[in-house]
Parts: C-alpha cells; structure tokens; sequence
C-alpha cells in the first residue's frame, strides 16, 4: 500500500517538475483531494456530512449532504390535528425545545386569531428566555470542545443542568419539554417558580463572566476564532442567514425587537451586535445575548401578572379556511412556521422555515480559502442542530 | 385519533363534507383566473365570524400593477398579512421588481403547497421580508404538474436550498436553478413525499431494499 503511495507521490513530482515553468489548470487540479466528513464525525454536532475539496490543507469547496435525521415533520403534521402536532415540534431543534412550542402555539393562535392571556405570555417569555441560555450554553460548551478547549463543556453544562431542573419542575420534562398548548400554557406555575428563577440569574450571572474568563482574552481561543469564517452583513441578507450570525456582522435585527410578539415589546433589553462577523464576534454576540436574556427574564419574573394561563380556546381547534406565517427568534436564528389550513381539524400544510437550515448554506461562503481545522470552527460558530436541518 | 383516519389524503372537502364554505379566499379549491386586482370579487359573505381575506389597498400594489398589469392577479390581506397572487409567467420578473424597487432584501422561504383538485395544482410560496420596511410579504404563483416555476437563486442566493426542497419534497423543478437535485432524500429516491397523494406510510421500497437490505423501513 505505502509502495503505491510512493510511487504514485514521485510520480506526481516528476509531474511538478515538467510542468514548473508553464503551470496549467491540470497541474492545480494534481493537487487536489476530496475528503469526506462525517456523518459520524463529533464536531458535526449529529449527522452532517461535508465533503471537502482540498488543495492541500485549503479548502476550495464544501458540499453539505444532509437528510439522515429525516423524520418527514411535516408530513406528519398533515396527519394531526393541530394539538396533536405540538409535541412533534419540540423534535425538530431539541436544545431549544420551548422556542420551536413557543413558534407553533402563536402560529395557530394567529391562524385562530386568539391570544394567549397575559400571565401565559410572560411564563412563554420566561422559559423561552430560559431556554436560549440553555441553547446557548450548550452551544457555548460543544464550540469550545471542536476547538480544543474542554473545561468550558463542564462548566456549561453544570449551569444548564438548573435550567433543566426548571423546566422539570415546571412540566416535567427537560429537554422536549411541550411546555405550551394552543391558547397559553397548560400549567399554572410551581410553588416557588418566582424564586427559583430570581436565584438562578443571580447564580449565573457570575458563571458567564466565569466563561469569558476561560475565553475572551485566551490567547489560542482568539487565534482560532479570530477572523475566522467571516462573513458580510449584505451576504447574510443575501443568503438568508439571520440570528447571532446575522448580527455578529453588524447588522441589528432581532424579530423580538422589529416584529415583536408574546409580550416582548414590554421588556428593556439591548440587541448585542458585532463588527466583525468572525467566529470570535459571533462569540461575543451569544454571550452578550446570555446576559440580556438575563435581563428580560429578570424583568418577566417582577411584572408576571395575576390571571389565567389559558385563553378561551374551542375544544376542538378549528381554524377558518386561510394561511398564516409567523415568525420568531429562536436562539439559532428566525424560526417561522407557515400554516395553511383548509377549515378542518387538521392543518392542511404546515412548513417550518428552520433557521439552521438556512444558515447552515453559508457555511461553503464561510470556509472558502479556509484552512480544514476552521471548518470544524465555522460549523461550531453556525450553531446549527442537524434535527432542525433534517427535520 | 378517530378522526385522522377519516381523511383521505387527496382532499379536504371529501371528510369535512359542508362545513363551512371557503371564506372569500383563493385558498381552497380549483378557483378559475380572476381579472386584475379586485379581490372584492369574492362577494360571499364569510361564515366564520370576522375573518376573511380583504383586499389590500397600497401604493406597492398599485406601482406594481402599474408596471405589470393583469399578471398581478390578486392582492389581499388576511389575519394582518399581505400576499399578492401573480401569474407563473410573470413571478421572476414581479420578484425582481419587489426586491429591487420595493426594497425587500430578504427571502425568508420558498415552498410550495399541493392543491390535487385544482388545474395548477402546486402553490409556489415565497415569503419575502424588507430590512428597510420592516415588513413580511407572501407572493403565490401556481404550476402545473411538469411545468417549472421560476426559480429566484438569481436574485436571493438563499433560494438554492430552499427550491431543491420544495422539488424534493413536491416535484416542481424551478427553471434557471444551478443545481436541481434533491437534497433531505436520497439521489435514488422515487416519489415525492409532501405531494397529497403519498401516503404517509408510503416508501420507495425498492430503495430501501437494495440500500438498507431489508424489506421494509416501517
């Protein structure tokens, strides 16, 4: 085996040398090496495969195969009616299960024309904020793991895990939580819930400096991250890209701020934004986002109103013939689910516009001239879940 | 759970025999060519109460259908959203004409529904979003089977993946889009799974079969 590389190596330098004075596109292409990543590749985070087009160690093209988490979503939902189709959502990016709920529950509300009552608007903020610190974490942690920094993934993990323990508590589940029903939520809060989330932002704040401690300034971290899978805020736009990768590249849109919904237009929060658009200002955004997520959650514990947590929904949900999108921000980026209902008790169509999906094709943008060591960055820093791709 | 299996998978009317007539909306059935503009044409009153789709009066609409007349064929406003339906031929140049001088610079989806019943039977959606305006849009535009849509990677590069899903998943082939496969399923696959008359245990069981070696998946 090795003979043949050999020979196969001198070969091509006999090549080199005949073909030094007058270099031609077939003397490029000599060079040139396709290596396959994943499925089964831990930094894919799941089952993405790449397949790399390499001169060297630089990468001249990527190509994305996915599908292999295809579970036919939105097939199913054709065949729910839509309370049924509640939990199949929280399936699709299942580190944030509460967003996809969040998205699905104001897309048939909107579609019925109802809103959730006050009080279950501000628990639906309360877990969703929740629920993007989990999200972040979690990215925060396997990022920094693909890069060689492992300390991070204990840490962030340890702090999740209170958030889970919330939500456990709250609806007894951790992860596919299906916290929320058509019409508000189906659980009055905990005893305790209040408390429970006033000493968790006060725990964590002190963790996410502690994060940045092991990070921000960190010399290999900022070589690896710095510059790194850059992309424009116009080629954002362009390609679709939206959430912390949008405005890592300067430009400020948060669908809680410019379409508000559920309440948010009540709470004072800041949009983090970057200058960059490197993975290091990606960085920066998600854990300044952690910290006005803090906030809002801060805010939405004080002003929880008194009342109920269910609007007057029919028993059975029965939309009027018509079609609806909504759209909201979920901590990967804008998550819209666009209804179209034919009068029955099932939807008639039901598409997810999933962020990762999107945002993972900027990615051969992103990692063009790149060396293959920051394509495992640039997939990290997409923040992408491959049950959300797939769907 | 009783009532899933009532529907057949081709039609909405067959299992909700008379419920409610489709409330002034081109959702729903076969619905012939209406003449430019009015959506008012559909003067039957709603049952449901308060909502139905209403003509959306703008100066958007009316510049574009200054510049593009009858290909714009409906304008409405449902539940507070805006959508315009347009004619197959015309949809590029209507899109262009949206981003370009409407300012709307990011396409947020494509997909397309499936209508059996009707004479084009696939819906293709584009929903479009404006920075500037800080405003959603819907355009429609409806294919027949084999016929292909417009394909719009030329004006939002976003659209690549977004219309090899929507081919994947109903078969509508978008015309000028650089690379026309499918992109959840398998290269080999036969059928298209969101297509109305696929069922939702249906496979390709040669596939499966030559590929995974077992008889079935399910």
């Amino acid at each position: 085996m090795s003979e043949i590389l050999k020979s196969e190596q001198s070969a091509s330098s006999v090549k080199h040398l005949e073909l030094e004075a007058t270099p031609s596109p077939a003397y490029l292409d000599s060079d040139e090496l396709i290596l396959n990543m994943g499925p089964q590749h831990p930094s894919t985070h799941g089952v993405l495969r790449v397949i790399l087009k390499l001169d060297g160690e630089k990468v001249m093209g990527t190509e994305c195969v996915i599908g292999y988490l295809h579970r036919g979503v939105e097939k199913i939902a054709e065949h729910r009616t839509y309370a049924m189709f509640n939990p199949y959502v929280d399936r699709m990016d299942y580190v944030a299960a509460v967003s996809n709920g969040l998205g699905y529950c104001e897309a048939v509300e909107k579609l019925l024309n109802i809103e959730a009552p006050p009080r279950a608007q501000h628990i639906r903020v309360i877990l969703a904020e929740l629920n993007r610190l989990a999200s972040h974490m979690l990215w925060l942690g396997t990022h920094a793991l693909d890069i060689g920094a492992i300390t991070p993934l204990f840490y962030t993990f340890r702090d999740r895990e209170e958030i889970l323990k919330i939500f456990e508590k709250y609806c007894g589940a951790r992860l596919t939580t299906h916290a929320f029903r058509i019409g508000g939520c189906l659980y009055e809060t905990y005893e305790g819930f209040e408390d429970e989330c006033r000493n968790f932002v006060k725990f964590v704040r002190p963790k996410i400096d502690e994060y940045e401690t092991l990070l921000t300034t960190n010399r290999i971290w900022v070589e690896r991250t710095k510059g790194v899978g850059y992309i424009s805020g116009d080629d954002c736009k362009a390609m679709g890209v939206t959430g912390p990768v949008l405005r890592a590249s300067g430009v400020k849109w948060d669908i809680r701020k410019a379409q508000p919904y559920s309440g948010y237009q009540n709470f004072d929060f800041d949009i983090p934004v970057g200058t960059n658009g490197d993975t290091y200002d990606r960085y920066l955004v998600r854990i300044a986002e952690m910290r006005q997520s803090l906030r809002i959650i801060e805010q939405a514990v004080e002003k929880l109103p008194e009342g109920p947590v269910m609007a007057k929904v029919p028993k059975v949900v029965k939309p009027a013939v018509g079609e609806v999108y909504h759209g909201i921000e979920s901590p990967k980026g804008e998550l819209g689910y666009f209804i179209v209902s034919d009068g029955s008790t099932q939807p008639y169509r039901i598409r997810v516009r999933p962020p990762s999906f999107v945002n993972l094709q900027a990615l051969d943008m992103m990692v063009r001239g790149a060396l293959v060591a920051d394509v495992v960055a640039v997939i990290g820093t997409i923040d992408i879940v491959l049950g959300e791709v797939d769907r | 759970m009783a009532d899933e299996t009532k529907r057949t998978p081709s039609g909405q009317q067959s299992a909700q025999g008379g419920d409610k007539p489709p409330a002034g909306k081109a959702a729903i059935p076969e619905k012939p060519k209406v003449g430019e503009g009015s959506g008012a044409a559909h003067a039957a009153p709603p049952k449901p109460p308060g909502i139905a789709a209403t003509p959306w009066e703008h100066e958007r609409v009316a510049r574009l259908k200054r510049l593009y007349g009858s290909a714009i064929k409906e304008a409405l406003t449902y539940l507070g959203q805006n959508y315009l339906v347009v004619n197959k031929e015309a949809a590029f140049d209507v899109l262009r004409a949206i981003r370009d001088d409407e300012n709307f610079d990011y396409l947020v989806d494509v997909t397309c529904v499936h209508y059996p019943d009707r004479a084009e039977p696939f819906e293709i959606v584009w929903i479009l979003y404006s920075f500037p305006h800080n405003e959603r849009l819907r355009v429609k535009a409806s294919v027949k089977e084999g016929e292909k849509a417009a394909s719009v990677v030329a004006l939002w590069p976003t659209a690549n993946w977004l219309e090899r899903e929507a081919y994947d998943m109903f078969g509508v082939e978008f015309d000028g889009h650089p690379d026309m496969r499918r992109i959840l399923l398998p290269d080999g696959w036969k059928g298209f799974p969101l297509r109305k008359d696929y069922g939702i245990i249906q496979q390709d069981t040669e596939w499966v079969k030559i590929n995974l070696g077992i008889e079935s998946g399910q």
